[in-house]
């Protein structure tokens, strides 16, 4: 039973940072601009996170630097979807090649950018400063459901709240009526009077944004710091589970917990004697390949925005 | 007499696209409870006039008064704050989307920072019940036929408060129902102090809903007409003008065996629209058989048909006695038949490559040109420049990229590869839309010489001149079918007038 608590207790912590991820690139993709960039930016959100969390360290401002490197995570992975912004609506580039791009750009820099800040180190000082779980008083001691829902980073509730807030927003709002509704036909957006550059401006920008929270995550909560490979590829599953949970915030979030899933499992299964026999790899290889199950699985079914990835030129009628 | 108040009033409007004028000096004065038609052929300029009314676009003279003030529309926010109102051709909706979502967009009522669905609804429900829509506010647009689909696009223009309503062509998706039922909602309109501009070219509509008509001609003025004091025939004739029929040189009409036999056929779109209506029709070798009609009424869909790029319900089509059904294009090309698409750009020509490559489109397959692994290049190129100088096709040479070529000299392109295969059945549809008068001239040329040599033509064309001066004979088609035959010698532009606008003599 424990085990099975800690199993999903772990897929929580792994299902925040793509879920966080993977929000950005809903959001980007609800308002027709295709989203590969979610692994740059959670990338630079992840780098971010780390040296924000590191210099806030070293001014001695002590449990408030992971959130100080939450927040440079957020403000300054903005300025970076900036250029995704230029690239796609102002320059109208194809969405697919800026998005891999971005990241090739973020993955390189981020590297470039750790040799030069830190005297040609390969990661990041580790932070001592790290979000630490929070035990819910009384619902924390309830067994089972304690371990697996109540002991949990401050991350997972924010997380919880962007997402419940996010669905609001987007289906009960005047504003997300009119992001889904540029996603699915400019036109129209257009033609009622609204400036639908305006909205996928925006919309790029907290995208970006919002995914650095989920690179962030991981370094202020499970790894301590950043080097080349701390997100390595969790962007891509959490386009995957964008998809999966077809461009909606709880379907997002469940598709995130799947693959959360898939990670946690990989952890404790190789605790048990039994399981000796089946190299580490295979264990690796689980959460792709049940990405890969679940696309295949849910492909057909899945609906996209239907002016995703166009350009949107108002003079062509 | 009453004086009925001016909603809106043009003075003199003219719209430049470069040195050609869509519009010039029109005026137009509507008033308020009116249903006003705007009658005109293809390419009159009815649609450039009305987006400069709604804002789309600035004319470049004249003044425009929306209740008797002078007024510069900015842009379409500012025309429906005009109280001016836009039912496009082309639906803007969200098919996502419920009829509410769509009609409230962008003036979304609220509760707090909510959408207050409720009150949308309701208020979505009244309007449709007040002018007779029957909407139901709940349903997704994906699931609404086309007709319904065009009552969300009306409910739109009304809930933003919108008093005068302009309809760009609304039948021309529309099945006879729907259309009927369209022209009652209309009379609703006006009844209830709307007004209406109805653009349009069909005759019936206007008389049977519209109080007054103006008819527009190549972007000019020509007159308007009370409805109750004018009847069809002034219509036709003040819409198609005095045309000047002259045949061309050509040796006596001698037609030979049927090539191409059409029976029966039936077309019928996704929504239960009739596109094609028991088309039949045959054209001998050594005739022009001429289509007439306004844009849009099956003539694409018919030449589609023949050469096998979309597929029929029912009927039949022989080249040469032989059925068509089941063959590929190259099959039917191969066959005899050589064809002039509509569209140069997307069907006629690949725009990134040269002359001589463009000529070898259709045939680039087969021995003479390649052998079994490269391309005779220098065969191509040789050939290429042959017919250059026997289309009289003007560019540097035959390596010249055909995107940046004149829309006369790209039409000679295609004449070219398609004469030169030696057809036995050419259709060519609208040959010379676009073209100068030389280039015009030439082609002309080219398809008597055809026809002098014994080719069955199938000429689509919406230009009647162009009609009147090669067919032997002409069709009439609307609304997907064949409503009458005349002879180009002995006809008027009355008669073809009235068939086009679809009043059978």
């Amino acid at each position: 039973m424990e085990v099975l608590a800690n199993v999903i207790n772990g897929s929580i912590v792994f299902a925040v940072a793509l879920a966080l991820g993977a929000l950005g690139g809903m959001l980007s993709e609800r308002a027709g601009v295709i989203n590969l960039g979610v692994e740059g930016f959670m990338i630079s959100g992840a780098f971010f996170g780390a040296i924000g969390a590191h210099y806030a360290e070293t001014l001695n401002l002590g449990g408030l630097s992971p959130w100080i490197g939450l927040m440079t995570a957020f403000i300054f992975t903005g300025l970076f979807s900036f250029l995704y912004v230029m690239a796609t609506l102002k320059f109208k580039a194809d969405h697919v090649i800026s998005g891999v791009v971005i990241n090739l750009l973020s993955a390189n820099a981020t590297f470039f950018l750790v040799k030069l800040l830190f005297d040609g180190a390969a990661d990041t000082p580790r932070i001592s400063n790290m979000f630490r779980r929070i035990n819910i008083p009384l619902l924390s001691d309830i067994p089972f459901l304690g371990i697996a829902f109540f002991r949990s980073y401050p991350t997972t509730y924010l997380a919880l709240a962007i997402i419940v807030i996010g669905s609001y927003i987007l289906f009960k709002t005047p504003i997300g009526l009119r992001v889904r509704g540029t996603g699915e036909n400019p036109g129209s957006v257009d033609t009622a009077g609204i400036n639908v550059y305006k909205i996928k401006f925006w919309s790029v920008m907290l995208s970006g944004s919002l995914s650095a929270l989920g690179g962030a995550t991981i370094v202020l909560t499970s790894n301590g710091n950043f080097s080349f490979n701390t997100i390595a590829g969790q962007g891509y599953i959490a386009i995957a589970a964008v998809i999966l949970g077809r461009w909606k915030p709880y379907g997002v979030m469940w598709g995130a917990l799947l693959f959360g899933f898939a990670q946690a499992i990989k952890d404790q299964i190789q605790i048990f004697p039994s399981f000796d026999a089946i190299p580490t790899e295979v264990f690796y290889l689980l959460p792709y390949v049940i990405t890969l199950i679940a696309l295949i699985l849910t492909g057909s079914k899945s609906k996209a925005p239907k002016a995703l990835g166009t350009h949107y030129d108002s003079s062509v009628k | 007499m009453k004086r009925v108040e001016k909603v809106l009033e043009l003075k003199n409007i003219s719209k430049k696209f470069g040195e050609f004028y869509a519009n010039k000096n029109i005026n137009l004065e509507i008033g308020r409870g009116q249903i006003h038609a705007l009658l005109g052929e293809n390419g009159a300029g009815k649609s450039t006039l009305m987006s400069t009314v709604f804002g789309l676009h600035q004319p470049d003279g004249g003044e425009i008064y929306v209740y008797e003030r002078q007024i510069k529309i900015e842009n379409p926010n500012h025309a429906i704050k005009l109280g001016i109102g836009m039912v496009h051709q082309h639906f803007k909706l969200v098919e996502d989307f419920t009829v509410t979502e769509n009609i409230i967009l962008g003036m979304e009522p609220k509760i707090g920072h909510r959408i207050n669905m409720k009150s949308a609804t309701k208020e979505v429900k009244d309007l449709s019940e007040k002018y007779g829509l029957k909407v139901d506010p709940n349903s997704k647009v994906e699931n609404l036929a086309v007709g319904v689909q065009q009552k969300v696009e009306i409910l739109k223009a009304l809930y933003r408060g919108a008093n005068i309503l302009i309809f760009d062509e609304p039948t021309a998706v529309l099945t006879p129902d729907e259309i009927g039922e369209l022209l009652d909602i209309m009379k609703t309109l006006v009844a209830e102090g709307k007004s209406i501009v109805l653009i349009t070219h069909k005759l019936n509509e206007i008389m049977s809903v519209a109080d007054k008509c103006t008819v527009i001609r190549r972007g000019e003025y020509i007159k308007t007409v009370d409805i109750k004091d004018t009847d069809e025939n002034e219509l036709a004739q003040l819409m198609v003008g005095k045309t000047i029929s002259k045949q061309l040189d050509k040796n006596p009409f001698n037609p030979a065996d049927k090539i191409l036999e059409i029976n029966h056929l039936h077309l019928v779109s996704k929504s239960g629209r009739k596109i094609l209506d028991d088309v039949s029709l045959t054209v001998h070798g050594g005739e022009v058989l001429g289509i007439a009609g306004v844009d849009g009424n099956g003539q694409s869909e018919l030449v589609e048909s023949i050469v096998n790029m979309i597929e029929t319900n029912t009927g039949e089509i022989k080249i040469k006695g032989q059925s068509t059904k089941g063959k590929s294009i190259r099959d039917i090309f191969e066959s005899g038949v050589s064809y002039v698409p509509a569209d140069r750009h997307k069907h006629g020509l690949v725009l990134d490559k040269n002359i001589s490559e463009n000529l070898i489109l259709i045939e680039y397959y087969k021995k003479q040109y390649n052998d079994g692994l490269n391309l005779k290049k220098m065969l191509i190129r040789d050939e290429g420049k042959q017919k250059m100088q026997a289309f009289d096709i003007r560019a540097e040479s035959e390596a010249t990229i055909v995107r940046g070529m004149s829309g006369g000299n790209q039409q000679k392109v295609i004449l070219a590869r398609e004469i030169s295969r030696n057809p036995e059945l050419l259709i060519i549809v609208q040959p010379t839309r676009g073209l100068d008068i030389g280039a015009i001239n030439f082609i002309h040329n080219q398809i008597i010489r055809l026809r002098d040599q014994g080719v069955a033509i199938l000429l689509v064309s919406f230009e009647l001149e162009e009609l009147l001066s090669l067919s032997d004979r002409i069709n009439i088609i609307f609304d997907g079918k064949i409503i009458g035959q005349v002879d180009p010698n002995n006809t008027n532009d009355t008669e073809l007038g009235l068939m086009m606008a679809g009043k059978g003599v």
